[in-house]
């Protein structure tokens, strides 16, 4: 029987460059992403699968980088919060999240961007109800969620 | 009736403080190019992980760790046995029996609790430590367990042998005559038993660290999210046998703390252990399942036996209870918690006689730590339960019976009957402003809209206080012979050569948005923009900025964090005046410091200097300046507030400094069938006196209110009888998630703090309004189907339904004697 390929060859796209590596079989994305690529803008905050501090976008959809493997990704496209603002000109949601005062550890706030922004990528005028849904697999500790719906909510021009 | 002590009551006059600015922290955090302890790479640097007990209670037999050895790619090992080799116990602050306690950073001879560190491995990745330590054997020897607290009482089961007893300290405290106010009550209200459950705030990132050991100055350097790293170091020195001055605490950014990260000591011990004996950076990053089972859980409290003496028209005279405070299978911080209650003893209430029976056990769970709104937040639940269970017994409007109980505004400075003081506050103002934010006027109506729904409507207050800059001293009531007293906190801010106000703090933000609102402070007294002031983020020992006490703990930025920003900006504008003075040869009176230039007042438009010019004139170029002027431009401060002395016998004195308000108040519809909680209407209300900046205390007070929030219908670490916990992560400990939070309504007033150097009173713990008033509310929503007292502070819908289906065995539990 043969054995199992301990690491294999990926190849894939993040934040708009090109990247190939050789990865251990087993490393989870998140940290095929902070470790090895060094974007440590995206976190880990448990180990179940329920926070979305990991969450980064995988050929547009949000996906939690931490219930993915590495070697899942290849192929894939893949956004994190560093490419949000590559120039340092930050996006109507990045400002909207310092104007609202959405943040405040700023532990969950990459997570919670990559969903947000995916939710305004696909309906641009979100309503309170819809932000609260596609943040709901986001945790944050520190704000009670008030001002992260607030700031969405307002970049998708509603009040 | 009032002592307050005589300080300054100086506020500012209102510039930059006061307006919501937007945090500069948020540029990095919302990049992705915030550092936190996890981000931080060394060369070399090996990844720890713990085998941790699967036992609460256990002999160690034999470890093993040869075959994890064996693999390769790891490092080394560190067994209880080397630590009790290499180090010595952490220091106990209590008296006997607690005091007896050996504390070790692994277990050494027995584990305590369900995930207790045994062993740790070092290897080259993540993923080998976590292999390596699949590969560590542990033979154990399972004792029998306790997880009960009045079980753990009777010392048939002892945790830790060198104590001979499961009590860690025990007390009365007695103020004014409670038997005499029970003697002279017209109803003497009874409550068998309350119970403040188990739960902690979680922060989004676990704890841990990276550390460096240098061989040839043996010291070690921990990047890290410790938040409180100079008391961190009065444990961690004594235990690794060498000064404090070897140990150097960096954090950056930190992903919460809320207390959680007070008592990292025993894991950073073991790491430095490691890094010394491999001679390589170590790193260790916790797992969310470790933080639930071992890390730091808020202390559960039991109330046993409560009388409460009452008037026939609702004045409260006073009560009695017996708390037994269950602090897991370690004190560390504790016994502390068996004495800050006591900063609010009364509650909001002006309740003259009280006594509290106080004993502290250990249990075979996890240890526990300070937990946003410690100890206070238990106490204070109880005096809401009083106060509502007295109202619905005796048939008196919560509203009302409040209003005629609470401490008066100009009753305000008030003196505790234990001798603290409540600063300033207007607590029936702040009620009402809470309950027209819920339109209170017309709860009756939506109450029978509900019913027709078959929803039971409820509504419910929560009066609690944010008491804020700890007097270490009230450690010494519990244990006379420690050398604790009085608080500190430092600040540096200097002009640098081009110009650049630079300030450097003590405190260690993890999220209160410091760097923003010390640049406020820094900004109006030196007249210039904020912009121009760049206050460092995170805390580093070797900054010399940093006191005994420094950390972001106890509700005090805004006293001793800011105070000492504050003392150390006016030395520097001080020392700019007079060298403007000197070098624009006017007086100093003629001088004025404004956007970001010293001029002479009304002075021509050449007679003014740069910041930049004054910088470097004394860093680089001031051969002119006279020998005996010899300005610096860079200073620091420490804040000491003034508490004066504790009386150790009566048990009295300044424990802490302020007291925010906050009234909380929920309006629920709990569903008959299911037991199921909604909360349909929110508001809290704050008053921390000065706001420095409006957004930020709105913020904490939303995610004060969360917590207190997942704590009263979600949160609770569950143990089953052989001390497992059954909520080991956040799909059992459910926290809210943005589908679980009602709309919140803020409300806020502005009482400045009399004492406080800014006006402004520490505040963002808060103290558990939600859990009081959701609690209240379902009590409330509870009388038509059987009038149920809520017994409990967590109520999830199992519960909820258990009181409907059986209100009586809940109504036992309270008796009433009118005479």
């Amino acid at each position: 029987m043969a054995t199992p390929a301990r690491s294999r060859a990926i190849s894939l796209v993040i934040n708009g460059e090109q990247v190939e590596m050789e990865v251990p079989a087993r490393r989870l994305l998140v940290h095929f992403i902070r470790d090895d690529l060094g974007l440590t803008g995206t976190h880990v905050g448990c180990d179940t699968g329920n926070c979305g501090a990991c969450t980064v976008q995988l050929d547009g959809e949000p996906v939690k980088s931490c219930m993915l493997l590495a070697v899942q990704a290849d192929g894939s496209r893949i956004a994190t919060v560093e490419g949000l603002a590559p120039d340092g000109d930050l996006t109507a949601l990045q400002r909207a999240f310092n104007e609202h005062h959405a943040l405040q550890c700023g532990y969950c706030t990459p997570g919670m961007l990559m969903s947000a922004s995916a939710l305004l990528a696909r309906n641009p005028h979100p309503t309170e109800e819809e932000v609260r849904y596609a943040l709901q697999g986001n945790i944050c500790r520190c704000t009670g969620y008030v001002n992260i719906v607030e700031a969405v909510v307002a970049v998708g021009g509603g009040a | 009736m009032t002592t307050l002590t005589e300080q300054p009551a100086k506020t500012l006059e209102r510039g930059y403080v006061g307006q919501s600015i937007p945090r500069r922290e948020d540029r990095r955090l919302v990049q992705g190019q915030g550092t936190f302890f996890d981000d931080v790479r060394r060369h070399g640097m090996g990844y720890v992980h713990f085998v941790r007990s699967p036992y609460a209670h256990a002999r160690i037999l034999s470890i093993d760790v040869s075959k994890a050895l064996e693999l390769e790619g790891v490092y080394g090992t560190i067994t209880g046995d080397e630590v009790a080799i290499h180090t010595d116990p952490f220091f106990e602050m209590s008296v006997e029996p607690g005091g007896l306690i050996k504390d070790y950073a692994l277990a050494v001879g027995k584990v305590r609790h369900m995930g207790e560190p045994v062993a740790a491995v070092c290897a080259a990745t993540r993923e080998l430590a976590r292999d390596a330590a699949e590969l560590i054997e542990v033979e154990y020897d399972p004792l029998p367990v306790l997880v009960d607290a009045e079980e753990a009482l009777e010392d048939e089961v002892v945790l830790h042998d060198d104590a001979g007893s499961n009590v860690v300290w025990s007390g009365v405290f007695d103020w004014g005559n409670v038997d005499q106010a029970l003697a002279e009550a017209d109803h003497v209200v009874t409550i068998e038993r309350l119970h403040f459950h188990r739960f902690s705030s979680t922060p989004l990132e676990c704890a841990g660290a990276l550390v460096e050991y240098d061989k040839g100055t043996g010291e070690w350097t921990l990047i890290c999210n410790h938040q409180m790293p100079g008391v961190g170091a009065i444990w961690m020195a004594p235990a690794l046998r060498t000064g404090i001055d070897k140990l150097r605490f960096v954090t950056h950014d930190i992903g919460g703390g809320f207390g959680n990260k007070i008592c990292l000591h025993p894991q950073y011990v073991v790491l430095c252990l490691m890094a010394r004996k491999l001679g390589r950076p170590v790193q260790w990053t916790e797992w969310r399942t470790d933080q639930h089972t071992a890390n730091a859980h808020g202390n559960e409290r039991t109330f046993l036996d409560v009388e409460v003496a009452v008037k026939a028209d609702g004045e409260m005279t006073g009560f009695k209870v017996k708390a037994i405070d269950d602090c897991g299978a370690f004190p560390r911080y504790e016994p502390l918690g068996c004495i800050i209650w006591a900063q609010v003893t009364p509650g909001m209430y002006a309740w003259r006689n009280i006594r509290v029976d106080f004993t502290q056990v250990c249990t075979n769970k996890s240890p526990v730590s300070p937990n946003r709104g410690y100890s206070r937040m238990q106490h204070l639940w109880l005096t809401e339960r009083i106060i509502d269970i007295v109202a619905s017994e005796l048939g008196f409007d919560p509203v009302e019976i409040r209003k005629r109980n609470y401490v008066k505004a100009e009753q305000m400075p008030y003196e505790t009957p234990n001798g603290c003081v409540y600063d300033s506050g207007d607590y029936a103002a702040a009620l009402d402003i809470a309950l027209d934010l819920i339109d209170h006027g017309s709860i009756e109506e939506r109450r029978v809209k509900a019913a027709a729904r078959g929803k039971l409507l409820g509504f419910g207050i929560g009066s609690t206080l944010d008491s804020g800059t700890n007097n270490f001293g009230q450690s010494t009531l519990l244990n006379p012979e420690l050398q604790f007293s009085g608080n500190n906190e430092a600040a540096t801010v200097k002009l640098d050569i081009f110009g650049e106000v630079v300030v450097t703090l003590g405190t260690v933000p993890q999220g209160q948005g410091h760097e923003t609102t010390a640049a406020q402070v820094v900004a109006d007294i030196l007249g210039c923009p904020p912009e121009q002031v760049n206050v460092r983020r995170g805390h580093d020992t070797w900054f010399n900025a940093h006191a005994g006490f420094s950390g972001t703990y106890a509700s005090q930025f805004a006293f001793t964090g800011l105070g000492a920003v504050k003392g150390a900006t006016e030395l520097l504008r001080d020392e700019m005046v007079k060298l403007a003075a000197f070098v624009l040869q006017a007086p100093e009176e003629a001088i004025e410091l404004a956007d970001g230039m010293a001029r002479i007042k009304d002075g021509p438009e050449e007679a003014a200097l740069p910041f930049m010019a004054l910088g470097a004139i004394v860093n680089a170029n001031n051969a002119f300046l006279p020998p005996d002027f010899n300005p610096t431009l860079n200073h620091r401060y420490v804040c000491r507030p003034y508490f004066g002395m504790v009386d150790k016998e009566r048990k009295t004195g300044q424990l802490t400094l302020t007291y925010a308000t906050q009234i909380h108040a929920a309006v629920v519809e709990v569903d008959p069938e299911t037991g199921e909680v909604e909360i349909v209407d929110y508001a809290a209300v704050d008053d921390c006196g000065v706001r420095i900046n409006p957004q930020i205390v709105e913020g904490q007070v939303h995610g004060a209110t969360a917590h207190a929030i997942g704590a009263a219908l979600f949160e609770d670490f569950v143990y089953d009888e052989d001390g497992t916990l059954l909520t080991a992560n956040f799909y059992d400990y459910h926290v809210p998630h943005a589908m679980d939070m009602p709309p919140l309504k803020t409300g806020a007033m502005e009482s400045p703090s009399p004492v406080a150097p800014l006006g402004a009173k520490g505040m963002g713990e808060g103290g558990g309004g939600g859990i009081h008033c959701i609690g209240a509310a379902i009590q409330d929503a509870l009388r038509p189907a059987g009038k149920a007292i809520v017994y409990d502070s967590c109520n999830p819908p199992h519960r909820v339904w258990s009181m409907l289906q059986d209100p009586g065995s809940t109504r036992t539990n309270v008796s009433v004697v009118s005479k």
